[in-house]
């Protein structure tokens, strides 16, 4: 399924925010968002699912398999919020509740929008545990966020993500608070679930390493407005607007440009 | 503790207890001082009064000449029963005005429900309690004027001495129905302060919840926003809440004396201000361990309920 944002723009009272974004993701593909902070990247990201600070004001269109988004009656959107379009947040030391098991995060919404017993809902989440390669997932499901690692926990969140087998998921900076070592990890796991669940995944970084790793196609925003759009290679090699250039420029050399292979590299191990 | 503060207040009981005449014989208040055992050392009186307290001996009341234990074992639960009501009522209503403003945020049901609480929290117990009294029972005669019960329908078999309780127990209506009536004026005056702080407490706390990721993170997944509430933001909220809650019970309890006193309800507060005013030393202790425990185990209560709530707080 794919999802299709045209003209999208948003202000907060009455400050603009977003100056009419054009994004559109297909499944089986991971979709970079890339930009300085405050360029609007997550904005565009939370926009999609209604999760706007209050007093927000959204014109354009988000559509999912051409179904409209934004004029959602509150219940249908919360059919497609977790449902069909999930997210996974920055931080994951401060999006899981603290005081609420592991397992009971991965079940309640999926109990909600599935319609399963609780023993199902069970079954599920343990599965899932495993496909998000967390070590022992039937004791995992017990246990509270505080007592998994900042790698670990950010494989919960992306399970929590993924229980309802969501088409689309948006990716806020999944990897900017976790420790370089298992940043890699983390994104090789996006990588592998968005080949083998057809997900479309909008990954949105400030990082131009992550997304030289992982995306297909790549969008470059700056001051609320997408300034360049394209496959990652050309995006990222032959950059056609000034402040890709600039970003690519700010780049340690070692990072500069994706290397050859990264990506082959990360499709094989995980498939 | 309550024994060193007894025996600090400047005022001699002997003088408040016996008559003028009595007072200007000697021998009678050398009488009076021994029998109370006043004639010896402090240190004795202590030790004395600690080994009491081991055997569950208070002493005896110089007033009601009976012992302090058979008089508290009386007046406490009516107390129990007065700040239980209070208690009860104060966290019913609290957390969900608290919630509803937090919800309602800088609309006019939030700006309304502020303004009440801070009336509830700076409004005096004892001018409330006599301004409910003259115009709940005085002028507008819609509620039971003092005391637990109506008079003429007896009481109750005590049970858990408890009214409302011992009368459901009996299946005694009427006693019942009496005996809330005559609860919800000095239970509602006795909360006011309660619900005002809850109120103020619990509204920063959810709106400090609402703001967190997780909130956002449980709306992304698509939950109904009650589950969100309940689930979600009330269980981060009640860590606050609850620490609150058990300071300001604490404060309930000294409200119990004014409250107890306009409405003739015979309970601790009662006996504590009949005692302090007379220099009942053996009573005044008696109430200051009652609530010194009470204080204790409300601290507990609250630290067992910090490690239900929060996993984190838990012994490993």
């Amino acid at each position: 399924m794919t999802l299709d944002i045209t003209g999208l723009k948003v202000s907060i009272r009455g400050k603009a925010i977003l100056g009419g974004v054009d994004l559109s993701l297909r499944e089986g593909q991971v979709h970079g968002l890339a930009g300085e902070s405050g360029s609007g990247k997550t904005m565009t990201g939370l926009a999609v699912l209604g999760l706007l600070p209050h007093g927000s004001q959204v014109t354009g269109s988000v559509t999912l398999g051409g179904r409209e988004l934004l004029t959602l009656a509150p219940k249908e959107l919360n059919e497609v919020r977790g449902g069909q379009v999930a997210m996974v947040f920055q931080d994951p030391a401060t999006s899981l509740h603290p005081m609420l098991t592991v397992g009971r995060q991965l079940t309640e919404h999926m109990r909600h929008h599935l319609r399963i017993d609780k023993r199902e809902a069970r079954r599920r989440a343990v599965e899932l545990l495993g496909k998000v390669r967390i070590p022992g997932a039937e004791e995992a499901y017990g246990r509270f966020p505080h007592q998994f690692s900042g790698g670990m926990r950010q494989r919960v969140a992306i399970a929590v993500a993924l229980a309802c087998s969501p088409k689309v998921l948006i990716a806020d900076e999944p990897t900017t608070a976790l420790d370089v070592t298992v940043q890699a990890g983390v994104l090789r796991l996006l990588r592998g679930l968005c080949d083998e669940l057809g997900l479309a995944v909008l990954l949105v970084t400030h990082d131009l390493g992550v997304m030289s790793a992982v995306a297909d196609e790549v969008s470059v925003m700056k001051d609320g407005l997408v300034v360049e759009t394209g496959p990652r290679e050309r995006v990222l090699r032959e950059p056609a607007h000034a402040y890709t250039r600039s970003l690519l420029d700010s780049l340690p050399d070692s990072e500069r440009g994706p290397r050859p292979g990264t990506r082959g590299d990360i499709r094989t191990e995980e498939s | 503790m309550t024994f060193v503060l007894t025996n600090l207040v400047p005022g001699d009981p002997v003088a408040a207890n016996l008559g003028q005449r009595a007072l200007g014989d000697p021998a009678i208040v050398a009488q009076w001082r021994a029998d109370h055992g006043l004639d010896r050392p402090l240190w004795q009186q202590y030790a004395l009064h600690l080994q009491g307290l081991l055997h569950g001996d208070l002493g005896t009341s110089q007033q009601s000449h009976r012992p302090v234990s058979q008089d508290l074992a009386e007046f406490v639960p009516a107390t129990l029963e007065l700040a239980g009501a209070a208690i009860l009522v104060s966290l019913v209503l609290g957390v969900a005005f608290g919630v509803i403003a937090a919800l309602r945020r800088d609309r006019l049901s939030d700006h309304t429900l502020r303004v009440l609480s801070l009336v509830g929290i700076s409004v005096p117990t004892f001018w409330l309690a006599l301004l409910a009294f003259y115009v709940f029972f005085y002028r507008l005669q819609i509620t039971p004027g003092s005391g637990r019960v109506d008079a003429a329908l007896g009481s109750a078999p005590a049970v858990t001495g408890l009214q409302t309780v011992d009368a459901l127990l009996a299946g005694r209506w009427d006693i019942f129905t009496s005996a809330v009536g005559h609860l919800i004026t000095p239970a509602l005056v006795l909360a006011l302060y309660t619900i005002g702080l809850l109120t103020r407490f619990t509204r920063s706390a959810v709106l400090e919840v609402l703001g967190q990721d997780y909130v956002r993170a449980a709306r992304a997944k698509g939950l109904p926003g009650r589950v969100i509430l309940f689930r979600y933001v009330l269980r981060s909220a009640l860590v606050p809440i609850i620490t609150v809650a058990g300071l300001a019970f604490g404060s309930l309890l000294s409200g119990t004396v004014l409250v107890e006193a306009i409405f003739a309800w015979p309970g601790v507060g009662q006996y504590a201000y009949k005692s302090a005013t007379t220099l009942d030393l053996p009573a005044v202790m008696g109430v200051g361990l009652v609530v010194g425990v009470v204080y204790l185990v409300i601290n507990l209560v609250v630290d067992v309920l910090y490690g239900v709530i929060d996993p984190r707080v838990r012994l490993q």
